[in-house]
């Protein structure tokens, strides 16, 4: 099946006239992906890509029956943007924008959580389905249907593992980048848990990064509640402690966060951990031949 | 981007939040007059570097001088002014080189009675901002946590609504500020929690925070960070921003929309994509190497960009190769391949340069790679990348 898109997945694109809306919306399109329509306040009436444009998300879902969004604005209006997309009636928000004021997501992802749809990002790739549907600005031609579901809170680390899950014929289900920002909408153990459940996906790839102790978590919630296989890469191993980046996130958690104790925290967890990055396909690989 | 002390000061007496008063001073003259103006018996000499560690680090010009320290007269003031003023700061967070201190603060002396912790930061499980204190004050707080995290105590808060009166008193009470100290407590945290929101900060600290005498309590040190991507509404921050105080590279770097951080290394790398850049850092390291710098030259960088990124590597003497390692997505491989050939003229390459193109465009990236007259070694695949770069030092 894989997870939260697929081909019958109803997409606009909110930032549709900017350079980079206008451009991944070509690009999506191009994939396959179902878009119908698009968002720029002022601009309703043209086409972008022979797709409309809409003033609100709100018009542009009772005209499209959209029922998924890429956001493409500017930072300083993300925040809007999404809460525009969760008040219309959207299920699956896609932010891909960067440099969205921290302080703008604590309302947002409050009101994203109370809700039924799924924020992915800010600050990410996006998700692709591979063969069905692509949201995001991932090259698409990497990807391959198949078996293994890839989380990560990088964008071109995610790509490396694609790439290296394809040449392994393996292939991907559905592959999330969940964005670098320290507050996004959608964690790891959201997706471990939706992958869990979906039938496609034989085995999960989790790309995770110094900081924050979002990979132990995870780690604890695949000890509990995953039984397909899991590997995992940490990025990070040799970045300098002096460096205070993403530091004060790893305060609160009681001093977690190096890359040494999330690695120890998912080998301790049954997951197995590629040592190089070179080595996250035949990780996986590995994790699925020995269950 | 980071503040000095004494701007971190001004913005929370201008929000209620008490700190001490105090006076810049850039001569030791100055620091002599601005002791008498603050009453002439005690005060406190600070140098105002952006890093930490100031009271524990010694001047490289003269070792017995500390980076902040107590005075008793107007002549001993001067002295101190004068040992710091212009000379070295080497602090645990300087490196041995140390920070020049070009300002100090003469700040007038308090009665400590305790010393707490205080600290704001938005915590990613969370997914809020967190007030945290602790009864350690001074400590820094990452040792609090790692030796005894029962000391540290938080609260979330809402930043539309502040933190709740409640919440203050719950915190102070488990401080054991009772008496008069709690109000005083519940009126310093909310007015910090204010400022930190109205000032989009990532990291508001006071350590320590002093109980005095008579109960109240006041901002003895104070730090504050602000959240880069909401600069833009924030002018009147972005005026306190001291490039003195930044590494040069990593200022030149910002200006051209980079992100780079030096190491000690000499394997230069150039990357897009943050979490990639970590891994080939981690990467060379694994193959016996040592990488030189993290360069993420971003998701759509242009030829100038790349050019530019070149530049601040090869400016590094450190810099005895170059691994160039790019998985195209937004940006083609064809972009990055003939801002390499053009960056391989412009700036005069001089040491080995090894290649590894991946993503968008790749096949006519590596063409123009190949037919131009450019000495490149290609990788591969990343561990051939990261052989290679490091075979080329031998």
């Amino acid at each position: 099946m894989s997870i939260l898109i697929n081909k019958s997945t109803r997409v606009i694109c909110q930032g549709i006239t900017g350079k980079a809306g206008a451009f991944h919306t070509k690009n999506c399109i191009e994939y396959g992906t179902n878009v119908v329509g698009g968002v720029t306040p002022g601009k309703a009436g043209e086409k972008v890509e022979g797709v409309p444009v809409f003033d609100t998300v709100a018009e542009a879902v009772e005209q499209t029956d959209a029922n998924a969004t890429m956001i493409y604005v500017p930072g300083a209006f993300t925040a809007d943007a999404i809460l525009e997309a969760l008040d219309a009636g959207i299920k699956v928000i896609v932010a891909i924008t960067e440099g969205v004021p921290v302080l703008d997501m604590v309302g947002v992802y409050e009101k994203v959580r109370a809700s039924d749809a799924v924020l992915i990002g800010p600050n990410c790739p996006g998700l692709i389905t591979p063969g069905e549907c692509k949201i995001g600005i991932m090259p698409g031609y990497i990807h391959q249907p198949g078996k293994v579901g890839v989380i990560s809170r990088s964008g071109t680390l995610t790509y490396e593992a694609v790439w290296q899950t394809s040449n392994l014929g393996l292939g991907q289900s559905t592959c999330v980048g969940i964005g670098g920002d320290p507050i996004v909408g959608t964690s790891f153990i959201d997706l471990l848990g939706r992958f869990q459940e979906d039938d496609q996906t034989e085995a999960i790839l989790m790309m995770g990064e110094i900081g924050g102790n979002a990979e132990e978590q995870a780690a604890e919630f695949v000890k509990a509640n995953v039984t397909k296989p899991v590997a995992a890469f940490i990025a990070g191993r040799t970045a300098p402690p002096g460096k205070r980046m993403g530091h004060a996130g790893a305060i609160i958690s009681g001093g977690k966060g190096t890359a040494t104790e999330k690695v120890a925290a998912l080998e301790a967890a049954g997951i197995t951990v590629a040592e190089s990055p070179a080595d996250m396909g035949t990780a996986v690989q590995r994790a699925m031949q020995a269950a | 981007m980071k503040i000095h002390e004494f701007q971190a000061k001004d913005l929370l007496r201008a929000a209620g939040v008490a700190v001490p008063r105090n006076i810049v001073a850039e001569s030791a003259e100055d620091a002599t007059k601005a002791f008498t103006e603050l009453g002439g018996t005690l005060a406190v000499v600070k140098a105002q570097i952006h890093a930490g560690g100031r009271g524990k680090g010694t001047v490289k010009e003269h070792p017995q001088q500390h980076g902040v320290q107590l005075v008793k007269s107007a002549d001993e003031a001067r002295q101190v002014a004068q040992n710091l003023l212009g000379n070295s700061l080497v602090t645990i967070q300087t490196g041995p080189e140390g920070q020049t201190v070009r300002r100090v603060i003469v700040e007038e002396g308090c009665d400590i009675a305790r010393e707490l912790y205080l600290g704001i930061v938005v915590d990613r499980g969370a997914a809020a901002p967190v007030l945290m204190v602790s009864s350690e004050g001074g400590m820094e707080i990452e040792e609090v946590a790692a030796k005894t995290p029962e000391k540290i105590f938080k609260e979330a808060f809402d930043p539309e609504v502040g933190l709740r009166p409640y919440q203050a008193r719950k915190l102070a009470v488990k401080l054991g500020l009772r008496g008069p100290s709690l109000r005083s407590a519940e009126k310093f945290m909310r007015g910090l929690c204010k400022a930190f929101v109205a000032n989009d900060c990532s990291l508001a600290e006071i350590n320590p925070l002093v109980v005095q005498g008579n109960g109240d309590l006041l901002a003895l040190d104070a730090k504050m960070t602000f959240d880069d991507n909401a600069l833009f509404r924030h002018p009147s921050l972005k005026e306190l921003r001291d490039l003195a105080e930044e590494d040069p590279y990593e200022v030149r770097a910002g200006d051209a929309g980079l992100s780079y951080v030096k190491l000690e290394g000499n394997i230069g790398c150039l990357v897009n994509g943050a979490g990639l850049a970590m891994s080939t850092m981690d990467l060379i390291k694994l193959h016996g190497g040592e990488p030189a710098n993290f360069l993420d030259v971003g998701g759509g960088a242009n030829v100038d960009q790349v050019t530019e990124a070149f530049r601040i590597l090869l400016d590094d003497k450190n810099v005895k190769a170059v691994l160039v390692n790019i998985f195209g997505g937004i940006m083609r491989c064809t972009t990055i391949a003939s801002a390499l050939v053009d960056a391989y003229k412009t700036v005069g390459f001089n040491v080995p340069l090894v290649v590894r193109l991946e993503g968008t465009e790749v096949e006519q990236g590596r063409k123009i790679l190949a037919e131009s007259d450019v000495d490149i070694v290609t990788a591969e695949d990343l561990t051939d990348a990261a052989k290679k770069v490091v075979a080329s030092l031998s």
